[in-house]
């Protein structure tokens, strides 16, 4: 389990002038379900982008399978399951072509694996890529990416645009893939909840650097919310140490903390305020707060 | 068997995982020897982290409620755990200390509220065993 899959080290990304990715560095460890989370525009898929090696890391390394996928990318690609976005399949064939299609890519697909995805999807083999409702269409591009039984599966925003029966099929595979032990999973989302459901590790990224990056239980485990009483109602926000982000009004003011809870209790203290309730905030509070 | 998982409720998933179980099993509505599904089945259904579902079996294995079984799978304990027993007197706690404050708002005293609960237990089909109820 110790063994590094994506092994990402100070990489750095710039287009033209704009800095898309500034000195990223992250570990993905084999058999984890890794998820990346951030804003439209964060880097997220600039990142994914280089674990493919559709883009060359030009300062720093990336390393996948211990190997550089933009100088072998047949090497890391055939152990890689993709999953895009923007799902560019080719419109003009059928379903059945386009299996056949992807199968000459993959000396490892398994022709049973997709006959099963196939049928539990509702597929029509028949019927042109171009027509398939959306929902289908990433069905479809759910099959080529499993097939094969790739080592490492990336989706890049999958659940984006597509009702929760699609959304919960890919989440549905997502754990089936790692529930087959050694299987590794890097899916970037904007759904929180779907990552809290099924991430073990999770990154932050914001403005193109890395802001969080742990396991998804420390990250819960570390940061609190506090909801305060004052003893006078507060007409701006109170400035606490050890505070992240705090909303309220009059004298109930919320506060959420990452780490120095003992200082904010203290400091609550000196406001003239007492703790009226402690809780475990969910991720969603938790990027909104670090992005702020 | 039924679980509900919510995201945003703080508190951990594994938690909720085995706080519901302990509450089927204290219900009776999981018996002892029963078994329960794998953690990869599990995984599928509920759409949680296998890693999770695995967590949360190790802690109700560690807490007397289940057992599993090497390569034969996971068990309610028999003849239930002094836990269970444990976890069927904090629901009922629970739900007598709802029953308290609303009677003291309505400035019900305690030996009325006992007889009342005396009247309601006499209403009740005469059972002593565990009942299909829940």
């Amino acid at each position: 389990m110790s063994e590094t899959v994506i092994d990402i080290r100070g990489l750095t990304r710039q287009f033209g002038k704009k800095a898309a990715l500034h000195d990223v560095s992250l570990q993905v460890p084999r058999g984890c379900v890794f998820g990346l989370v951030g804003e439209n525009g964060a880097g997220k898929t600039t990142l994914i982008k280089h674990v493919l090696g559709l883009l060359r890391a030009q300062v720093g390394s990336v390393r996948v399978f211990e190997r550089d996928p933009a100088e072998d990318p047949v090497g890391v690609l055939s152990r890689i399951g993709c999953l895009s976005e923007d799902r560019d399949l080719p419109d003009w064939m059928r379903v059945d072509e386009l299996l056949q299609y992807m199968r000459a890519f993959y000396p490892s697909w398994d022709d049973r694996i997709a006959d099963e995805l196939c049928r539990r999807f509702e597929l029509d083999l028949r019927q042109r890529v171009g027509t398939l409702s959306r929902g289908q269409r990433a069905r479809a591009g759910l099959v080529t990416a499993l097939a094969h039984r790739p080592d490492l599966l990336v989706l890049d925003e999958p659940s984006s645009g597509l009702d929760p029966v699609v959304r919960r099929d890919i989440l549905g595979e997502i754990v089936r893939t790692v529930a087959d032990e050694g299987r590794t999973v890097l899916f970037s989302s904007h759904l929180l909840d779907e990552v809290e459901r099924v991430a073990d590790r999770v990154a932050l990224v914001h403005k193109g650097r890395i802001v969080v990056s742990d396991s998804l239980e420390q990250i819960k485990s570390s940061h609190r919310r506090f909801t305060v009483r004052f003893a006078q109602p507060q007409y701006s926000p109170p400035q606490l140490q050890g505070a992240l982000a705090c909303t309220g009004e009059g004298q109930e003011w919320t506060f959420l903390a990452n780490g120095g809870s003992e200082l904010l209790r203290r400091t609550v203290a000196d406001h003239g305020g007492t703790i009226v309730d402690e809780s475990a905030p969910t991720l969603e509070e938790i990027f909104v707060s670090h992005v702020k | 068997m039924q679980l509900r998982i919510s995201v945003n409720d703080g508190v951990p998933i594994y938690q909720q995982i085995v706080n519901q179980v302990k509450y089927l099993v204290a219900a009776q509505r999981l018996e002892p020897g029963e078994a329960l599904p794998s953690v990869r089945k599990l995984a599928e259904q509920l759409v949680v982290n296998p890693n999770t579902i695995a967590r949360a079996y190790r802690e109700l294995e560690t807490a007397g409620v289940i057992v599993t079984r090497r390569g034969a799978g996971v068990y309610v304990s028999e003849g239930g755990s002094p836990l269970a027993r444990g976890e069927q007197t904090r629901i009922l706690n629970e739900r007598i200390d709802v029953l308290l404050a609303e009677a003291r708002q309505m400035n019900v005293d305690l030996d009325t509220l006992i007889e009342l609960i005396h009247k309601r237990s006499r209403r009740l089909p005469a059972t002593s065993s565990t009942g299909e109820s829940s």
